[in-house]
């Protein structure tokens, strides 16, 4: 059975096309796909993340735990709120899932994981905690909006609700500030500046319809993957798992390998994939032919060799399609994708394609 | 709630058919298939000249989120495609049953027209 969020019933009245996500009720669109992903990029957005985990972890050696459990460090975090983009990885460097960690205190981190791999990720912290003694607990009850898009702060800030809402409109780019019940990220996953919203379930249908009265537009998972894909951002289960080194994912930018004596979960397997060299990367594609690249096309380097597309999409911004895809290190200035038997050429770009809403 | 234009023909696998009264067809998809798909971004036609089968995959739509084939409902040979689809794709969202038509055939055997759904069925069809 499907699970729904607690902003289903919103869902549905504002129009949204409800489709099966990692086992949630989630909206695709509202209508147009297109509209919303051009809403973000001009104006602003909200997405409902509900279905994501939110955990918080706690303990006197809960900074020795995430350093060990964690390819990045979070030893990097020094200021209250900060934070950290990292993967956690297995024994043999493959990665379980990417997340995000807050560094409340000394003694406390909240960390944001997928909805998709919510039973694996849970189980693996559980294990590797008591170790540590550190507590783990996973917030019940709590929604989570994502308010993106360049008028997002100012149309956002308008409507909270909040004693600290001063501090959220002074708060950096990738830091959250806790107010209590509620918790505010500066952070999102579309390329926009924007905020993500944690609050009580009981509160979350009233805040959707002050942020629509606003004037922030609800968007469906469709644009969210669409802006994720234009800003260079990577999507757990596409373009990195279990099964792939974050060092052949793009993600190699996440592993802290100073200082050289940290000792974290994979670091022996990917240490090792770093000596001798990978032999592969992830690179953006723009096709330059008319189609849409998809997952898993055939990506043909000319007297280099053959890759895959990991993600593809019509690019709304660009106008043309694009893709992040695994290509041999070597790689070209060019390629040619497999589409329905036929080679269509692209372009070797750097796998970032939107950021700002602006064509990078 | 789609429109379904009660003197079209139509398919389970969406495709709307209107009989030009002379032998030949014109073939586009429903507005209930570009529903499904959302906003359309890509579409490949078939040749001019093509000869086609009832039931072959002929064309694709594909929109930000899928690509779909489109099927040949009828046996015969295509005798004209809607150029304007290359530029505009859009055009099939806007208006599915009217200027967004994929191709035009001569029909070999006009007889497999009786075998396409009406109006009603296929809006029985979409329903489940």
């Amino acid at each position: 059975m499907s699970q729904k969020t607690v902003l289903y019933d919103k869902h549905v009245e504002y129009g949204g096309k409800m489709v099966d996500f990692a086992g949630w009720q989630m909206p695709v669109n509202y209508g147009s796909q297109m509209d919303e992903h051009h809403q973000v990029r001009q104006d602003a957005g909200m997405f409902d993340v509900s279905h994501m985990t939110i955990v918080d972890l706690k303990g006197e050696r809960v900074t020795d735990f995430l350093r060990y459990l964690l390819a990045n460090d979070v030893a990097k975090l020094k200021e209250e709120g900060k934070a950290l983009y990292s993967c956690m990885l297995k024994e043999d460097g493959g990665v379980i899932d990417d997340l995000i960690v807050y560094y409340m205190n000394d003694n406390w981190y909240r960390m944001v994981v997928n909805a998709g791999t919510h039973d694996k990720d849970m189980a693996w912290i559980n294990k590797q905690a008591p170790a540590f003694d550190v507590d783990v607990n996973e917030r019940a009850n709590v929604a989570m909006i994502a308010v993106q898009g360049p008028k997002a702060i100012e149309k956002a800030i308008a409507v909270l609700p909040l004693d600290e809402v001063e501090a959220v409109a002074e708060m950096k780019r990738f830091f959250g500030v806790d107010c209590g019940e509620w918790f505010i990220g500066r952070t999102g996953y579309t390329g926009e500046d924007g905020f993500e919203i944690m609050l009580p379930e009981s509160e979350a249908p009233a805040l959707w319809d002050k942020l629509a009265h606003a004037g922030v537009k609800p968007c469906g998972l469709g644009a969210r993957d669409t802006l994720r894909l234009e800003a260079g951002m990577n999507l757990y289960g596409a373009d990195m798992t279990e099964e792939t080194s974050p060092l052949i994912s793009g993600l190699g930018w996440t592993i802290a390998w100073e200082p050289e004596d940290r000792d974290f979960i994979g670091r022996a397997a990917i240490q090792r994939g770093r000596d001798q060299g990978v032999s592969q990367k992830i690179v953006g594609l723009i096709l330059e032919e008319r189609g849409v690249l998809r997952g898993h096309q055939k990506v043909v380097v000319e007297n280099v060799g053959e890759g895959e597309i990991t993600s593809g999409t019509f690019s709304p911004t660009l106008k043309q399609s694009i893709a992040l895809a695994r290509v041999p290190v070597a790689t070209a200035d060019v390629c040619q994708v497999e589409i329905r038997g036929k080679l269509l050429n692209a372009r070797v770009v750097k796998p970032v394609f939107v950021r700002d809403g602006q064509a990078v | 709630m789609s429109d379904v234009p009660s003197e079209l023909r139509y398919t389970a696998s969406h495709e709307w058919i209107r009989d030009e009264g002379d032998g030949t067809v014109t073939i586009g998809i429903t507005d209930h298939a570009q529903e499904l798909l959302g906003d359309l971004v890509f579409v490949e036609l078939p040749e001019v000249g093509a000869d086609l089968t009832a039931g072959d995959a002929c064309c694709v739509v594909e929109s930000v989120k899928a690509a779909s084939d489109v099927y040949a409902p009828l046996t015969g040979e295509v005798l004209e495609v809607n150029e304007m689809l290359a530029e505009s794709p859009e055009i099939i969202n806007d208006s599915a049953f009217d200027d967004g038509w994929l191709f035009k055939m001569q029909l070999s055997a006009e007889v497999e027209l009786e075998e396409l759904m009406d109006a009603d069925e296929y809006e029985k069809e979409i329903e489940d």
